[in-house]
């Protein structure tokens, strides 16, 4: 069997206005155009959303897995960005 | 539906993938991650014999939600009401999608959709041998709800926290989908048995023929069960075939009585000491018959879902050709 495969596209879902688009899986259209369509009828058939995202997963740029560390561990020390890093006196602490 | 303890070796072609490199080091981090009940993602460095066994269940699992849209479509243009037309309609669409879902989940592991579907066409790969039975009467589709997406929830409910992120993920969004199917079967069930005596003994038929195939979608006995040992040691099996199948039966006693129906099995009795219903031996020939292809349908199934791959190749073909004539023309216009 000779494959002849749709591209690969990423769906991304708002499941309501004021709530951010949410990736929720992926589909295989030949274009934009279908990859919403087939997208609408495999991941919102419950009112999951309002609006739909599709991306072409080959377009998507990622981070290295292996550069975790690196990119991601920095922020671990920095305790002092949280507010719960400052202990105010009490009268005024539900600031 | 329907996983059934759905690692079934598959001695002939695994479906293929890049292979993993070795690594001690990553083997470690890969181990404590597994070991805090931490998840696993796609571009995660993951042992080759835990990814081929994601590749192998989580395929298998997929083609049977495609596979098990046969038996109940069978039903679609014979449903007695409009009303069971649309919820059947929308419970073989949901098979559909569970099918896509599961095959998004599984192309993470750097297989693609078509090389494994094409395993299911060539006989490669295996599915849940409960779809290869048949659906004789209006009945079935109740009982298959009841009992079969039952069995398939008491399976499935567990993957939900599998460690491979991208299956559990989807096995979160199948298992919401999946109490409306048994509770439509079950519903259907209690309005035929209000019906005439004709239809309370198709019920009764049904799941005369049902309840066997059913309780063995949990799979072999676990002490027969050649994945299970490490599935568990890598959190992608959280209980075993053995306990699902118990969990299953002890349900499902009450929910036979409330409907009024016989069970099958002369042996199913309440123990006291366990505080577990004992039930029959299981007639593991037929199920290995069954998986292994000599089933009543599986010519037939893999007959009709050959014919409509086939049948569609030239609509995938020109969607392509469209969608790259489409793209020639923008790029001279723009």
């Amino acid at each position: 069997m000779e494959r002849k495969e749709w591209p690969l596209w990423e769906v991304f879902v708002r499941s309501k206005n004021g709530l951010d688009h949410k990736h929720c899986g992926s589909v295989h259209a030949p274009d934009a155009r279908l990859a919403l369509q087939v997208a609408r009828d495999v991941y919102t058939r419950r009112q999951e959303g309002v609006s739909i995202w599709v991306v072409r997963a080959s377009d998507i740029v990622a981070s290295d897995p292996d550069a975790k560390p690196e990119l991601f561990d920095p922020a671990e020390d920095k305790i002092y960005r949280h507010p719960t890093f400052y202990t105010l006196p009490d009268e005024v602490n539900h600031m | 539906m329907y996983t059934q303890a759905l690692d079934i070796p598959q001695p002939k072609g695994e479906p293929k993938g890049p292979r993993v490199v070795e690594n001690a080091d990553y083997q470690a981090e890969f181990d404590a991650k597994i070991d805090a009940g931490g998840f696993i993602e796609a571009k995660d460095w993951m042992p080759e014999a835990y990814r081929k066994t994601l590749v192998r269940q989580i395929s298998q699992h997929a083609h049977s939600e495609i596979v098990g849209m046969l038996p109940e479509g069978n039903w679609i243009t014979r449903a007695p009401s409009l009303k069971r037309k649309a919820i059947l309609l929308a419970k073989v669409q949901d098979e559909g999608g569970h099918g896509l879902y599961l095959y998004a989940a599984a192309e993470t592991l750097g297989v693609s959709r078509d090389e494994l579907y094409e395993a299911l066409l060539d006989g490669r790969a295996k599915y849940s041998s409960i779809f290869n039975y048949p659906t004789l009467t209006w009945a079935d589709i109740g009982v298959i709800g009841w009992l079969v997406d039952g069995a398939a929830i008491m399976n499935q409910i567990p993957l939900c926290k599998c460690s491979y992120g991208p299956y559990s993920r989807a096995m979160v969004r199948i298992c919401k989908e999946e109490s409306f199917h048994q509770r439509q079967g079950y519903d259907l069930l209690l309005q035929m048995m209000k019906g005439t005596p004709e239809q309370r003994e198709m019920v009764q038929d049904a799941v005369n023929r049902w309840w066997w195939p059913s309780i063995m979608m949990f799979g072999p006995h676990d002490k027969d069960s050649q994945h299970s040992e490490t599935s568990m040691r890598w959190g992608i099996k959280r209980i075993s075939n053995d306990d699902l199948r118990q969990k299953f039966v002890d349900a499902t006693v009450k929910q036979a009585e409330v409907l009024g129906i016989t069970l099958p099995d002369p042996d199913l009795k309440w123990n006291e000491a366990r505080g577990h219903y004992d039930f029959g031996a299981i007639d593991w020939e037929e199920f290995w018959s069954t998986v292994n292809g000599h089933g009543q349908c599986n010519v037939d199934r893999i007959a009709a879902r050959r014919k409509a791959w086939e049948e569609g190749a030239w609509v995938r073909e020109a969607a392509l050709e469209h969608a790259r004539k489409q793209a020639a023309r923008e790029k001279v216009a723009a």
